[in-house]
């Protein structure tokens, strides 16, 4: 067991190969000590006596001689026990807080089990974040993964921690709960932003951090997520909590991932990422959920910065296609100094047609938000042609849309950092804007509902 | 005969191994793969070195490990116990995996396909004597409340029965029948193997020309789906792939449905085991769940068994459909599985065409889908192997290379756009880009079945939405207003149409499956007050009036009103919209407002 491998055969960017290895098993650890310092790397393909080594803190500064290797003789595995809550580790799981040692309970391999789909639980209960964007028309519910789809810049960060700060993630039974946050490559005062909204909303000793941060080894970064998600595997499979996972930035983490991809010299896909970016995403999005059996849940919110604003680019179009929908920020809403910047049309919720409605929001939920979507996409068509022919020249009724549309935007939209909205006032303020249309209009909406709704104007409000 | 061709691994890349030393596999042979015994497949070999495709997650192996062959192609076990119950993409079954490792599913874990210990009620249709061939039914097993499992002679078996057992209770290995065939007797059970790779025989094919009826209106009548047909549901993500096929699992008018789910995600599985039970088969009244397979590898496991997952879907199709049930097979998605296809064919460093998709990509597509078809079978039953597949294109766009080499061998096309789906217009179908070839050979079965001016109101009202389309291109430029009043009638009637007929919401119980008759006597209502409405148009009525009466509401809100079991109300909305109309003229003609004609 105790072989050690002197020098390398090869180094190509994070990746080293040696050579003459004896009983390597496959995705095994290695620690390679280059002079008096040590990292650790994993052994990615096999080939008779060559093993491929990806090496978490990069190859700088390794030669073919200087080093030797040692065979861990299994994989990467993440300490586990409650005293995980309240602390900061390194992106490979190891406390970097001076706090010492985690004493582990139990320790378990980072890249976990698929879930048996018969084991799972359908997610069904709403999360109230006070967002009415996301309350009312993309519902947050728990043991979704909903990332939020971002561009450079907007406010997701505010928008992730205004969620941790106010999102009921407890049950009325009591199962504690817990936030698990990963950071991929962000930088240093992103992480520290985090953490001190974290401290002033009195929740830091419940959440456990990750961090690798934008000048911390790139391939550290590929294991990142998987140990953030083991740790939450653990707090609410093991110990019954519902644990909150905000993970940013996944397209670093894909980044990462297309540069291991290309030192291997693997056939690139789409934008030079590796064919199976898809599956490798999805064995992190899909430890998310609720299994039988267990009352703690993982829901997840992955952060994602889309490169040029495009929607279409892998890294958001392979998470939307994994995701149980996504949450996506606008450029232009955000220069109209509307926070948070939520385009609602391209945002969805798929698991929210479960969890919202009689006995879980409000009756009126589900038409309301219909309603509402479908009211705002007809905006975007006056607009359309409002910046053609003037918005002088447009009908009657288009011109109620344009009202409709602006107000919807800067008071349902709109909302204060601070400003925690129930669910009663979300929709309460959606009738107050689908009251700016005639009922005509409104033909998402049933008849009962519009009988007992629209017509209640006690409150109408004039913005 | 035992099968000793046996190797060592070499090399291990992901779910990709090369074995050396001593060998003799055979092409897509199943070999068990290191100490843990992980089941692969061989896909090449060479003079001195065989690669296998492995199963289940490689971590851990090593070189050194022993890889075993078991002589026989990978194969499904086909017979009772498969209705109603949950796969993974080898047969693997899942609710017996939980049972022995819990939440996770760990590796390794080789399990009898089919419940061996089970009683079957088991009713012999065969005696000694009888001279049976491939095909024929020897006995029946009331597999669940709605599936009477046939028992078959497998394929290539042909010969005289020389002994049977009484009907009775008898496990899956029990020997049912013996039938000699020349000098050989074959020791028949409740059971056969078949290789997944390979198309089940029959006798020979049917014409295409009775439609899958799916009570989704955009489907049924604007774009049908037959009967041993192949439709291909692309779209980019969130447009509505899987609950087009959940809608059409739950309310095809097939008797048997295989759900594959291929790399899509482990809730949608979940879903499906949760609702299905519950729900009603409105044809034979029993819960749906007894009439449906689910084949489940989600994205998150391995990789080649999500390859397989779709020929083992196929397999389990074939085999009911050669009792002579009417079989759909909804493959979520088709993508996920070429992206296996591509992720193995990168790992054996071959040479890629469009994408980094193997050049095999198209002839795959087509064996898959040319495993469609309606058929005679070889026991003279009738049955056929219906093909929906999803296709979720790269970036939701339509010109990559699954979505168009797919596009070549189905023959029915339902386009979800993202435009739509994000105007919560549902189903998302884009009723310019979608097609269906099929139209012609249903329509006979449309007049007989459904109403003999079926297809002339469904051209119409595609007419009436192809006349939209171009009128909308002018609007977007000035505006409607300026519009001659019968086009701006046309607006007004496609929006009807958009609105009242194509949305159909999943979620409301009555508009979840709408029976053709109610679909007809929809468009029928619509149309009605179409023309009823361009003839006060052409008195000088102008559109708005109308508008303003509210006879439009009532035809948006008519799937809601009437119920799908009360098909007479039509006339009242008719009755009431002719009303409504007609007092317009006549207010008008009473004001004198009216041009004179
Ligand atoms: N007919 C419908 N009625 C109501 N809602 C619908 C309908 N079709 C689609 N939707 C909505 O669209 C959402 C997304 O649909 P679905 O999950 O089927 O998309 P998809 O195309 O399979 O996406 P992906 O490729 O990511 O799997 C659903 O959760 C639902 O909210
Ligand atoms: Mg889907």
């Amino acid at each position: 067991m105790n072989v050690e491998y002197m020098g390398l055969k090869e180094i190509s960017g994070p990746l080293v190969v040696i050579d003459g290895v004896k009983d390597a098993s496959f995705e095994e650890m290695v620690e390679i000590t280059v002079g008096k310092n040590k990292r650790l790397g994993r052994i990615i393909q096999i080939e008779g006596e060559l093993c491929v080594i990806q090496v978490f803190e990069g190859t700088r500064g390794i030669s073919l001689e200087n080093t030797h290797t040692r065979l861990l003789g299994k994989p990467l595995k993440m300490p586990l026990s409650m005293e995980l809550l309240g602390r900061v580790m390194d992106g490979k799981g190891r406390p970097v807080d001076g706090l010492g040692e985690i004493y582990p309970e139990k320790s378990w391999d980072v890249n976990g089990e698929p879930i048996n789909p018969v084991m799972r639980e359908y997610p069904r209960n709403f999360i109230q974040t006070g967002i009415s964007s996301i309350d009312g028309l993309t519902t947050l519910i728990r043991g979704q993964k909903l990332p939020v789809f971002s561009g450079s810049g907007l406010s997701h960060n505010q928008l992730a921690v205004q969620i941790v700060k106010q999102a009921k993630i407890e049950d009325t039974e009591g199962a504690g709960f817990a936030i698990v946050f990963a950071a991929m490559g962000v930088k240093h005062d992103v992480a520290e932003y985090f953490r001190e909204s974290f401290q002033k909303s009195g929740v830091l000793d419940r959440v456990v951090m990750f961090l690798n941060l934008a000048n911390d080894p790139v391939v550290e970064r590929i294991v990142t997520p998987r140990c953030a998600l083991t740790a939450a595997e653990y707090l609410a499979y093991e110990k019954n909590m519902h644990v909150l996972v905000i993970m940013t930035d996944m397209t670093s983490y894909a980044e990462a991932l297309r540069e291991i991809s290309s030192s291997k010299g693997e056939i690139p896909s789409r934008k030079g990422y590796p064919g199976y970016l898809y599956s490798d995403m999805a064995s992190i999005y899909e430890r998310a959920g609720m299994v039988k059996g267990c009352r703690g849940s993982i829901t997840q919110i992955p952060i994602l910065t889309m490169p040029n604003d495009d929607i279409t680019h892998p890294v958001p179009d392979l998470t939307g296609y994994i995701t149980e929908g996504q949450v996506v920020l606008d450029r232009s809403l955000s220069s109209k100094g509307i926070y948070p910047p939520i385009n609602i049309l391209p945002s969805l919720s798929r698991l929210m047609k479960d969890g919202i409605g009689e006995g879980h929001t409000r009756e009126d939920h589900p038409q309301v938000a219909n309603q509402l979507f479908a009211s705002y996409a007809r905006v975007q068509e006056v607009k359309a042609l409002a910046s053609v022919i003037g918005e002088e020249e447009l009908s009657e009724i288009d011109r109620l849309y344009m009202n409709f549309g602006r107000e919807f935007e800067e008071n349902f939209i709109a909302q204060d950092f601070s400003e925690n909205r129930n669910i009663d006032d979300t929709l309460d303020l959606g009738w107050t804007l689908l009251r700016l249309l005639p009922v005509s209009e409104l033909d998402r909406l049933s008849p009962e509902i519009i009988e007992k709704y629209y017509k209640d104007d006690s409150e109408d409000g004039d913005f | 005969m035992e099968h000793t061709s046996q190797g060592i691994i070499y090399g291990i890349n992901g779910p990709v191994v090369k074995v050396r030393g001593r060998q003799a596999f055979q092409m897509l042979e199943m070999v068990l793969v290191g100490h843990d015994r992980l089941i692969g497949e061989v896909i090449r070999v060479l003079e001195n070195e065989t690669i296998v495709q492995v199963y289940e997650n490689t971590t851990g192996l090593k070189p050194g490990e022993p890889v075993v062959s078991t002589g026989k192609p990978l194969t499904v076990k086909l017979g009772p116990g498969i209705m109603g119950n949950i796969f993974d993409g080898i047969e693997r079954p899942l609710a017996r995996i939980a049972d022995s490792t819990g939440i996770f599913i760990k590796r390794g874990s080789i399990m009898d396909n089919l419940d061996r210990d089970k009683l079957w009620e088991v009713k012999i249709l065969a005696e000694p004597g009888d001279y049976v061939k491939q095909g024929e039914i020897i006995a029946e097993v009331k597999e669940t409340e709605s599936v009477n499992h046939k028992i078959m002679v497998p394929p290539n078996i042909e010969g005289e029965i020389t002994e049977a057992v009484c009907d009775g209770l008898y496990n899956i290995d029990q020997v049912i029948v013996k039938v000699k065939d020349g000098k050989q007797i074959h020791s028949l059970t409740l059971v056969q193997e078949w290789p997944v790779r390979e198309p089940r025989p029959y006798c020979h094919r049917l014409p295409l020309d009775i439609p899958l009826i799916t009570g989704q209106r955009v489907i049924d009548t604007l774009f049908p789906m037959s009967k041993g047909g192949a439709a291909a549901i692309p779209g980019g993500f969130g447009t509505g792939k899987t609950l087009t096929q959940h809608q059409l699992a739950k309310w095809a008018n097939a008797d048997i449905i295989v759900y594959v789910g291929c790399g899509e995600r482990g809730n949608e599985i979940t879903e499906v085991l949760e609702d299905f039970p519950k729900l009603i088969d409105p044809r034979s009244g029993r819960p749906l769940m007894e009439r449906t397979v689910l084949i489940g590898n989600t994205s998150n496991m391995p990789v080649a068994a999500r390859e397989a997952s779709i020929y083992t879907g196929i397999t389990l199709a074939e085999y009911y459909r050669d009792m002579g049930y009417d079989v759909a097979v909804m493959a979520d998605s088709t993508s996920r599985w070429a992206e296996a296809l591509r992720e193995i064919s990168g790992r054996l460093e071959e040479m890629p065409a469009e994408e980094g998709f193997p050049a095999y990509l198209p002839s795959r597509l087509s064996e898959f889908y040319e495993r469609a078809g309606r058929v005679e079978n070889y026991n003279g039953t009738k049955g056929s192997v219906s093909i929906i597949g999803a296709v979720s294109p790269q970036g939701g766009d339509f010109s990559e290379p699954v979505t168009q080499n797919t596009k070549r061998f189905i023959r029915c096309f339902w386009a979800l756009d993202k435009a739509l789906a994000h105007t919560r217009h549902y189903p998302a179908v884009n009723w310019i880009n979608s097609y269906s070839e099929y139209t012609d050979r249903l329509e006979d079965w449309y007049s007989e079945n459904a109403d003999p001016e079926f297809m002339d109101k469904k051209t119409e009202i595609s007419r009436i939405l192809q006349e939209e389309g171009k009128l909308l291109d002018i609007v977007k430029l000035i505006g409607s207003d300026i519009l001659p009043e019968e086009q701006k009638l046309v607006l007004e009637m496609a929006k009807v149409i958009r609105q009242g007929f194509l949305q159909q919401n999943a979620y409301h119980e009555q508009d979840t499956y709408v029976p053709i008759q109610k679909q007809y006597l929809m468009m029928d209502s619509i149309l009605r007050v179409g023309t009823k409405a361009a003839g006060l148009v052409a008195l000088g009525i102008p559109v708005s009036v109308i508008r303003r009466s509210g006879v439009f509401e009532e035809l948006i809100r008519m799937k809601y009103n009437i119920p799908n079991d009360d098909l007479n109300s039509f006339d009242g909305l008719n009755n009431k919209t002719e009303r409504i109309l007609d007092e317009i003229g006549s207010d008008y003609r009473a004001s004198g407002r009216v041009k004179e004609v």
